[in-house]
């Protein structure tokens, strides 16, 4: 480790690191603005300039930017020095020249990166008397606002969205004092990751439209730290509101898992809480079919009653559901009466991606995924079903870069170099999937295969490599050899494929790359926020193996059963007599339940998830939920005639279910303290807390109380010091914005002082053997994911909606012809009674009499959907891309 | 950056897709014939259209934002129509020592027409122009590919006649 | 006379030569007696003893410069040579000639580098106003072409290289190597972080060198000649000759092929003719317009990199504008600011803002509303943007040289702007 001596003191940094982030990591304040942890140096702010000395006799020195000076043993440097200061406050005085004074209308006020920094340099006077620079603005979609007047040209959000994220579009334009960061025409931003652009931005360029459609300062958010609930990876995230609203979901770093960004799913997915469908309330359906409102207690009492005319009570929990809400449930129920609420597919995927967990296989974090140098993804539709992976994958991608950077001795963090010198050189990276795919852009090769062939080709290759086979394809020998190549080779697959032939074969594939080359790894997406923690809690027994006992009362846990049953809902429950339903939100099952009970949605009610790579996490409630609404185990515990908090649900789960004792260490318990006192989930500047109420009473009326975790609704207490996963928002002083986050890090970059949140359950190895093949029967019905709709609950979130397609069918020529139809014309099918229309997209890539269709909220159902129920719409009119139903608007109030 | 771009994708001739390709065959990816691409169309076309941009975006496999950003950087891509014969004028320091100003103002009178305007009859667009190289006679412009030099606010009208 | 190398085949009235007429006064000699015959090494020692100095404006030693350039692996890709024909520093007009009157020689020269530094591609940057010398330089290559001085195996040779014309779409900023490089490559002008330096990771990643087109003409000279030969050529400390120019209110503005190291009296008042009747000189830009002004004493100075230096000033091109008594300084340099502040690239701050808003001040200091604060503000906006490493790259220092040397030599015309509420002078710009 080399020392350098700053300002007198001396200091041991990281090797191979700049001085920007050896300074920041020792706690030193510098500004900043164009550099970034994760996106290195480019040096065009030249806010963090310091002065480097020749050696300890040189007293004048020279400024340089400490983003851009590597850290060498005995280099001596200043921050302090009057020069340099001098720089710094002139840097930000020539920023500020254009930049308007809207700080109280700016969404960004109060958690600005451009305010901190301007106190920090030290600039106070303005001298400056000319015009400002004026831009337009652009429409940029749903979720981004644009405001260019305040951009002070740090470049950092083309390079994050190009250079990072893959984005196409958006650009610098001109030059000079004129340069305009945006798109080249008002419309929606393509990338799935253009949220980040919002956090990545050190102004109010890039704001979210989300929290400014009802904007609250960052001081008067309440939040708490929360686990996405959009995918099975389980970013990080704050989730902040106010007057019981969701305002805003901000990325909270972690190390291992969502690092810097999150994908705009997570980001923007959150709405549902708020959504129209939301169930505020218990109903009992009355002989008209229609229901009625009543208390929760009336609602408990009547299925009290139902249960205890019933013969056989059954439980059927839920993959989105937590893990004290399933528990709770099969303990209610008992064991042999629950079923985790996957179908049989799912389950068995997910029983296959436990297994892998528990061997010997290595399993990734997603920050480890970047360190991959050839990756092979089977089958999996990473950008659409897991989408921060795809973030990883693209970044596992540039290992290659890295590799010649450092053949060439160009540190790793001078991005701009290290990108002119690889150029298009790339790790590589091979892409099979049905169809076209995002990451096919920066993959060696790319193929398009079903999901039978997809199977076929994984199995040849994991006898190519245990060297089982002599006559393997071409292609089977080249992707082969990519993967013994590489140093570190990873396999990605998943359950978004609904092929557990796939998974066996990416699984196959692995074990015999693994007795290759130790380094190896594999990453299986599962399906939802929860579905590797349900899947643990209980494998046994699929939905109809469950139904077909003949119970009298089924209790549905946070599951819509027809997505799950597809076209045999109807027959499957038709013989229950009594289906109650717990959930957020109205759907099919709902719809037919008799008693309905409000369930509390992540943001009113702690639980804890388990995410693809085994990492348990703790989702802590961001404000108690209004009236009767509780979480999941809470309503189940009122059914049984229980009272527990989360804390004694989670403490009666570790000791019956042994796998899942590490949940434990996820979080401490509601009974930490620091100092004797709670973590505050609002901020000690709120003044929304007393303010809030004034108009109404001036007497501050007692805030709830949390008894569930360690949080409390309130101020007090000191959040500074919180583990971190009761750290709900980062502050620190004079460090108002999210790049804070460097103070709370051992390192930049780094984990958190005091450990990362979460804890990784698989810790011990089993031996497991490769699959035998199986005969695993296709449809020809083949679903794709999208981003924005496959995901249930996030596609009730009202901005997010809007970018949902709309029914598709992508089927080759030879298909069409037979249904008589061409590009543009529609195919309709019936399902759950009702026609779905949708729009023929031909697709010379999919084979004869195959389907490919969206995941999207139209087609949940379409299980059991057959190639022969198609067909033509007569007056069919296609009035937009189905695959784009993004309609632009130029109004810049919506 | 406006909101609406006359967005009717044209199509590039086989001319000047011909002459692009030959660029390409001497560099090592698509996109590293951006500028040439654009100089390309605009030599057949007076200008680049959102259209032209669209069109040569697609051929080299980049976004209209790719190439727009690189488009509007350079002075000598002209993303909005210009006159038959574009006049560049010095304006630099040893042309402006010579009394550049009084040409350029006398230009902009015998056609009345600003720095960056292009005249009625669109036969002239005039555009201000770095040092040409030419300042031994100064002050100096040129007219389309025509160098014009030892000016004087009495041959100006000549020239432009 | 002393000897003139880079230009004995041009002269007032001389056709440009083709290829005839340069092989006729000795063309591709070199060629013919270098490639395959003497090793690159054997070239570049050549070259580093003749002392030769870039003559882009910054005056790195050639051979030193090239020396950095990795040995050559087997397989492992292209490596290029750039010329560097941009040539849009106000007030320099010298490559133009070259260019224009004896295409050859750069081709030569180029032929000559890169087989010194084993690069198999070429090419020659230059700014679209050039229209003449680019369809020269074409037509040049095309004969070199077919006489295999360039293409494949150049006669007979293992040695290859390819040389192309690449014509620029404007800005100032791709005169900058790196810049240069960006726009070489289709994308926009923006400067690169060096280190990492061209010879390493240059032109699509790959070893580059980017030489200004004079320094490249001497290169077959220097060859032909020897170091020795080439030393001997210039006075003082440098080597070679230099074109010389000088642009402003002299008598016979021009450009002139000198020995490094001629005084600046005598290029003006010997070649140039001294100041125009009725004007005197009141100050220079030595070497275009991003050098330091110097002030009417120091004409006894010899044009060479070192000894314009210690006067506070850079040889920069060695094109010098010449001021007179009846032009206003502060029109001059509010001139230089505008051009400085429209070509910034806009990637770095000091110059991106910091050159407008001083352009700004200088405006309102000429049109007579500015105030005595703004002395400050331009003393503290020249220190802020002027020190080389305070911006990502040479653009803003240089352009801060006239603007600071200035505020020192034309004190008291600024306060007479200032207290006076107007301009008093009535020549240049208005
Ligand atoms: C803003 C700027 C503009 C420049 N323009 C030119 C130019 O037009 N021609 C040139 O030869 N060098 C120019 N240079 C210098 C080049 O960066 C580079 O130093 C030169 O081409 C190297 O050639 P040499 O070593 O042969 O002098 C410029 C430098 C800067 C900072
Ligand atoms: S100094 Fe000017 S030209 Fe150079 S990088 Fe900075 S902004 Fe661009
Ligand atoms: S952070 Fe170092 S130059 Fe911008």
């Amino acid at each position: 480790m080399p020392t350098i001596k700053v300002d007198g003191q001396e200091l041991e940094v990281k090797e191979g690191v700049n001085l920007l982030d050896a300074l920041l990591s020792a706690g030193i304040d510098v500004p900043y603005f164009c550099w970034h942890p994760s996106m290195g140096s480019i040096g065009a702010c030249r806010q963090c300039a310091v002065i480097q000395y020749a050696d300890e006799e040189d007293t004048r020195g020279r400024i340089v930017m400490s983003c851009m000076t590597p850290v060498t043993d005995n280099a001596v440097f200043s921050v302090d020095a009057e020069n340099a200061a001098t720089f710094r406050d002139s840097v930000i005085e020539n920023l500020m020249l254009n930049h308007p004074h809207d700080c109280p209308v700016c969404e960004e006020g109060g958690e600005c990166h451009l305010q901190d920094m301007t106190v920090m340099a030290g600039h106070r006077n303005r001298q400056y008397e000319g015009k400002k620079t004026t831009y337009p603005n652009q429409y940029l979609g749903p979720f981004i606002g644009h405001e260019m007047n305040r951009c002070i040209s740090c470049y950092r959000c083309v390079r994050y969205y190009r250079d990072y994220s893959g984005g196409h579009d958006l650009s610098a334009f001109a030059s000079r004092s004129r340069v305009f960061f945006g798109r080249a025409a008002d419309g929606v931003l393509e990338n799935e990751f253009a949220g980040n652009l919002v956090e990545v931005c050190p102004t109010g360029v890039f704001t979210d439209k989300t929290l400014s459609k009802h904007y609250t300062r960052k001081w008067d958010l309440q939040s708490a730290p929360t686990v996405c609930q959009g995918c099975s990876l389980g970013c990080n995230t704050y989730t902040s509101e106010r007057y019981g609203e969701i305002r805003r979901v901000h990325n909270r770093y972690h190390q291992d898992v969502n690092g810097y960004f999150l994908c705009d799913r997570g980001r923007f997915g959150a709405g549902f809480v708020a959504s129209s469908k939301r169930i505020p309330q218990s109903g009992i359906r009355n002989d008209q079919g229609l229901y009625d409102a009543v208390s929760l207690d009336t609602a408990i009492t009547k299925i009290q009653a139902i249960i205890s005319e019933g013969t056989k009570v059954v439980g059927i929990g839920s993959a989105r559901a937590s893990l004290e809400s399933n528990f709770a449930l099969r303990q209610f129920v008992g064991q042999e009466n629950f079923c985790n609420g996957m179908t049989e597919i799912d389950q068995e995927m997910h029983g296959i991606i436990i297994d892998v967990l528990q061997s010997k296989l290595t399993t990734p974090s997603l920050t480890e995924v970047e360190e991959y140098d050839a990756v092979l993804i089977l089958g999996e539709d990473v950008t659409n079903h897991a989408p921060r992976l795809a973030l990883s994958v693209r970044q596992a991608t540039r290992n290659l870069a890295s590799e010649m950077a450092g053949n060439t001795q160009i540190p790793q963090w001078h991005d701009a170099a290290v990108r002119v010198l690889a150029q298009n050189h790339r790790s590589p990276l091979i892409v099979v999937t049905p169809t076209e795919d995002r990451l096919d852009e920066v993959a060696s090769s790319s193929m398009r295969l079903m999901p039978r062939d997809i199977a076929e080709l994984g199995y040849a290759l994991a006898e190519e490599i245990a060297g089982n086979t002599t006559s393997s394809t071409p292609d089977v020998e080249a992707i082969a050899r990519t993967l013994l190549e590489a140093k570190k080779p990873l396999v990605i697959s998943g359950s978004s494929s609904q092929s557990p032939d796939i998974l066996k074969a990416a699984v196959n594939l692995s074990l015999a790359l693994k007795d290759r080359n130790d380094r190896a790894g594999i990453f299986l997406c599962a399906n939802e926020c929860n579905s590797v923690g349900v899947a643990m809690i209980d494998n046994e027994r699929s939905i109809s193996e469950l139904l077909s006992t003949s119970p009298s009362v089924v209790v549905v846990l946070e599951n819509d059963l027809s997505i799950r049953l597809g076209q045999q809902f109807s027959s499957s429950i038709s013989s229950v007599n009594n289906l109650i339903a717990i959930d957020h939100l109205d759907n099919s099952t709902t719809s037919a339940s008799s008693v309905v009970l409000p369930a509390a949605t992540f943001a009113e009610a702690e639980g804890t998830l388990v995410n693809s790579e085994g990492r348990a996490q703790r989702s802590m409630a961001v404000y108690k939920a209004q009236d009767e609404i509780k979480a999941g185990y809470h309503l189940i515990d009122a059914l049984a005639g229980n009272e527990r908090s989360s804390t004694e649900v989670r403490s009666e789960l570790s000791e019956q279910i042994p796998a899942l004792a590490g949940i434990l260490k996820a979080a401490p318990e509601s009974d930490f303290r620091f100092e004797g006192a709670k973590f505050p989930r609002m901020t000690h500047r709120s003044s929304g807390r007393t303010a809030m109420r004034a108009d109404i009473s001036v007497h501050e009326p007692k805030q709830p109380v949390d008894e569930e975790s360690a949080l409390s609704f309130s101020m007090e207490g000191n959040q500074q010091q919180a583990p971190a996963s009761l750290r709900a928002y980062t502050w620190s002083p004079g460090w108002n914005s999210n790049q804070s986050v460097h103070k709370f890090q051992s390192e930049v970059g780094g984990e958190y002082v005091g450990g990362d949140s979460g804890y990784l359950l698989f810790r011990e190895s089993v031996d497991i053997e490769p699959f035998s093949k199986s005969t695993q029967a296709y449809s020809a019905l083949i679903p794709r994911y999208h981003i924005f709709g496959s995901d249930e609950l996030s596609a009730e979130s009202e901005e997010l909606s809007t970018l949902i397609p709309r029914p598709y069918l992508r089927i080759n020529n030879t298909t069409a012809k037979n249904l008589k139809v061409e590009q543009g014309d529609g195919l309709m099918c019936t399902i759950n009674n009702g026609n779905l229309q949708f729009a023929v997209i031909v697709d010379e890539a999919i084979p004869d009499n195959t389907f490919v269709y969206p995941i999207i909220p139209e087609t949940r159902g379409m299980n059991g959907i057959s190639s022969t129920d198609f067909s033509r719409v007569d007056d069919w009119v296609q009035d937009m891309d189905p695959l784009s139903p993004k309609t632009i608007t130029t109004d810049r109030s919506s | 950056m406006n909101s609406v771009r006359n967005n009717l994708a044209s199509t590039l001739t086989d001319q000047e897709v011909s002459e692009i390709e030959a660029e390409i065959s001497h560099l090592p990816d698509r996109r590293s014939a951006a500028i040439d691409a654009l100089k390309i169309v605009q030599k057949h076309r007076g200008w680049i259209s959102d259209g032209s941009l669209s069109a040569i975006a697609r051929l080299l496999g980049m976004s209209d934002e790719e190439l727009d950003g690189i488009a509007t950087f350079y002075t000598l891509i002209y993303r909005k129509p210009v006159g038959e014969k574009v006049i560049l004028c010095c304006d630099s320091v040893s042309c402006w020592i010579m009394g550049g100003d009084k040409i350029t103002n006398k230009i902009k009178s015998h056609l009345n027409v600003e720095l960056g305007e292009t005249t009625e009859d669109s036969k002239y667009t005039l555009l201000p122009v770095t040092c040409l190289g030419d300042c031994d006679h100064a002050p100096a412009m040129m007219v389309g590919d025509e160098l014009h030099h030892d000016l004087t606010e009495s041959n100006i009208e000549e020239i432009l006649k | 006379m002393s000897e003139t190398p880079l230009t004995r085949n041009i002269a007032p009235g001389k056709p440009p030569t083709d290829l005839a007429a340069y092989d006729a006064n000795g063309g591709y000699q070199a060629v013919r007696d270098t490639i395959g015959k003497v090793d690159p090494d054997g070239v570049l020692d050549i070259i580093k003893d003749s002392n030769l100095r870039g003559r882009g404006g910054a005056g790195y030693p050639t051979g030193m410069k090239w020396s950095f350039v990795p040995k050559p692996r087997p397989d492992e890709g292209h490596r290029y040579l750039v010329a560097n024909a941009d040539e849009m520093e106000p007030g320099t007009f010298k490559d133009r000639l070259l260019m224009e009157f004896d295409p050859h020689q750069l081709i030569e020269g180029m032929i000559l580098s890169s087989y010194t530094i084993s690069a198999d591609r070429g090419y020659i940057f230059i700014r679209d106003e050039y229209h003449t010398a680019i369809k020269r330089l074409n037509d040049a290559i095309k004969e070199a072409e077919n006489k295999n001085y360039l293409g494949d195996r150049i006669l007979g040779t293992d040695f290859s290289f390819h040389l192309h014309v690449h014509v620029s779409a404007g800005r100032y900023i791709c005169g900058e190597e790196t810049a240069l490089l960006n726009s070489l490559e289709g994308k926009r002008a923006n400067p690169r972080a060096k280190p990492p330096f061209p010879q390493v990771s240059g032109l699509w990643g790959r070893p580059t060198i980017v030489n200004n087109v004079e320094t490249l003409c001497n290169i077959p000279h220097i060859v032909t000649h020897g170091a020795d030969w080439y030393q001997s050529l210039g006075s003082g400390n440098d080597a070679g000759t230099k074109l010389y120019g000088a642009s402003g209110r002299v008598k016979k503005p021009g450009c002139w092929e000198l020995p490094i190291g001629t005084s600046i009296r005598e290029i003006l008042e010997n070649h140039a003719g001294g100041m125009l009747d009725g004007y005197e000189l009141k100050g220079l830009l030595p070497g275009g317009a991003s050098t330091d002004f110097l002030v009417a004493e120091p004409l006894d100075l010899p044009m060479d990199y070192e000894s314009i230096m210690q006067a506070g000033s850079r040889m920069g091109t060695g094109t010098m504008i010449i001021l007179d008594d009846k032009t206003c300084p502060v029109g001059m340099i509010a001139n230089l600011m505008k051009f400085f502040a429209r070509e910034s690239c806009g990637f770095c701050t000091p110059c991106r803002e910091g050159l407008p808003w001083v352009k700004q001040i200088l405006d309102g200091i000429e049109a007579g509303t500015g105030r005595l604060g703004d002395m400050d503000i331009l003393e503290r906006q020249s220190q802020f943007i002027g020190a080389i490493s305070n911006t990502h790259c040479a653009h803003a220092p240089g352009a801060i040289e006239p603007l600071s040397s200035g505020l020192k030599y034309f004190h008291e015309d600024f306060i007479a702007h200032i207290e006076n509420k107007t301009c008093p002078y009535t020549g240049g710009a208005t």
